[in-house]
């Protein structure tokens, strides 16, 4: 990165590094984040069943991240951490997901700006309330950014082409079934062979549930949630099938340039650093 | 994460353990119990926990506590909760100095879940009792100063679809035990009243039934455990572990057997006898 007798000013250095992350994080699947009936449902296509890329911080904060693993690991059991030393040191109810997005994003900015190599992660931290208007999703990219997301997320590989799937189908107060179903066909490319059950990693923040809220899904109850949403499955292809055209053409592309304004913070330093603004 | 510094640089830094006591232990130490020095013997002073019961039932445990705390010959608190859910499968009560055994509590339950969120797995119920153990040995030094607190450990064990129970002293254990358990100022009478009620293979109502009775035989005996308080509707603090978790009795629910067990002691104040032959 650095030559020798050469000046490399800081607008490049940071185009190199914000570049040389979202390369790294775009080769791995995306992963969707949403708001269903009941609280935050995750979904992440994963091959492994050991390497979890969607984790229980606390009573009511989920964790889900795309990238380098060792990376996103270090940072999880950081959050774990957190909160379970602020849970100890004061109350369970005051551990806050957007605490735990402050310590994500300090952390991933200092290691952005000041070590040679930036984490190749994006991250969401979730936080189901009482009610749906409670819920909190926080988006945090490699460089420290904070969004403040409603309804849906998509990060990863294509993650643009997700999220415009994902806009699609996205209905407010969907059912669980509903939502696991929205959030495949967002996953899968048109046309494309949706991931097979032992292959996905599924889990909700569910506000019905008491003590701690954070719930996996796999084995027979993944497959009955969804047989149950598979009769919209269909209604969904077809009515996206005049769509398919666009994301498909996204895909090739959409990994190396700057994603729009409208499906997440742009991370170069000349983009729209913070759009983590409440509304 | 070398370019990280201060505080931060400590929640991020793996302490290679997954255990939180140890790492709290490194990060801040003094949010840890235990860490101080009386200058001399200061438990008799503070309020103190008392009677604990525990019984096995074909297909999970029932612990249950009184709820009295009393430091000398006063009452401190009447409606103490001294068993705590500490994750899905399991629960301990606390007798000795209360203050100590309700913040161990605490970290006792992070600890476990702790452990559940890093490692993707539960402990095995042999590991929660051993961890049990050790964070009560550390405790060693402050039980020579008085502030002694022992834990009654009780949970459901998945593997082997049953309820284990294991008990302590105040240098660790643990000592599992068989059928039934209690500790505490009045463990002698509750424990004399479960050797008689208890029969292997009851059913979850008639183990609760029997743990019921044996707090009341411990109130009658001992002046530092509680009885059921029928005027303020304070009961006895009863939980299930069975393989669907852990479940506290509702207040309504406990009533209903404490009542049942009322009415027959007003025909035989000393309740329920076993038959001699």
């Amino acid at each position: 990165m650095s030559m020798p007798f050469g000046y490399v000013s800081p607008e490049q250095e940071m185009r190199d590094k914000a570049d040389f992350a979202r390369k790294g994080i775009a080769r791995g699947r995306s992963v969707v984040v949403l708001q269903y009936e009941n609280g935050i449902l995750f979904v992440a296509p994963n091959a492994s069943r050991a390497l979890h890329k969607i984790s229980e911080i606390y009573d009511r904060i989920g964790f889900a991240a795309v990238g380098k693993y060792n990376e996103f690991e270090a940072l999880r059991l950081g959050g774990i951490r957190y909160a379970d030393i602020n849970g100890y040191t004061y109350d369970r109810g005051d551990v806050t997901a957007r605490g735990l997005a402050n310590l994500y994003a300090q952390s991933l900015g200092m290691v952005f700006t000041e070590s040679r190599k930036p984490y190749e992660v994006e991250l969401v931290v979730a936080e189901v309330g009482d009610t749906p208007d409670g819920d909190q999703i926080y988006r945090l990219t490699f460089d420290g950014s904070v969004a403040d997301e409603h309804g849906y997320v998509a990060m990863g590989g294509v993650a643009d082409a997700v999220a415009g799937r994902l806009k699609d189908r996205f209905r407010e107060g969907m059912p669980l079934e509903a939502a696991l179903d929205a959030a495949l066909a967002a996953l899968t490319e048109p046309g494309g062979e949706r991931t097979p059950v032992a292959q996905l990693e599924v889990a909700v923040l569910d506000r019905t549930r008491e003590h701690r809220k954070f719930q996996r899904l796999s084995g027979p109850r993944l497959e009955r949630l969804l047989a149950a949403g598979g009769g919209t499955a269909k209604a969904g292809k077809a009515g996206g099938g005049s769509t398919a055209g666009k994301p498909t053409g996204a895909k090739e592309t959409g990994a190396k340039e700057a994603g729009p304004a409208d499906t997440g913070p742009a991370t170069a330093p000349e983009g729209d650093i913070d759009t983590g603004s409440p509304e | 994460m070398t370019a990280q510094r201060g505080w931060m640089n400590d929640l991020f830094r793996d302490t290679g353990s997954t255990s939180f006591t140890e790492f709290v232990g490194s990060y801040a130490p003094g949010l840890l119990p235990g860490r101080f020095e009386a200058s001399g013997p200061v438990g008799d002073r503070l309020p103190h926990a008392t009677t604990i019961v525990a019984a096995v039932f074909a297909g999970g445990v029932v612990i249950a506590g009184d709820r009295r705390a009393t430091s000398g010959n006063y009452i401190s608190q009447k409606d103490m909760e001294k068993v705590f859910r500490t994750d899905e499968y399991s629960a301990m009560g606390i007798a000795g100095t209360a203050s100590v055994g309700m913040e161990l509590a605490r970290l006792y339950c992070v600890e476990l879940e702790h452990y559940e969120k890093r490692e993707g797995r539960t402990l095995s119920v042999e590991g929660k009792a051993n961890r049990l153990a050790t964070m009560i040995r550390g405790n060693l030094p402050m039980a020579m100063q008085g502030l002694a607190v022992v834990p009654l450990f009780a949970a459901f064990d998945e593997t082997s679809a049953r309820g284990r129970i294991y008990s302590y002293d105040v240098g660790g254990g643990p000592y599992e035990q068989t059928g039934y358990a209690s500790i505490g100022s009045g463990s002698l009478f509750a424990r004399g009243a479960l050797k008689k009620l208890y029969r292997e293979g009851m059913s979850a109502e008639d183990t609760v039934l029997a743990c019921v009775n044996a707090l009341y035989d411990a109130a009658d005996d001992d002046s530092a455990t509680g009885g059921p308080d029928v005027t303020r509707k304070i009961w006895p603090l009863i939980a299930v572990i069975d393989d669907e978790g852990y479940r506290r009795l509702s207040d309504e629910e406990v009533e209903g057997y404490v009542r049942r067990m009322l009415d027959q002691r007003l025909q035989t104040p000393d309740g329920p006898t076993a038959p001699l032959r």
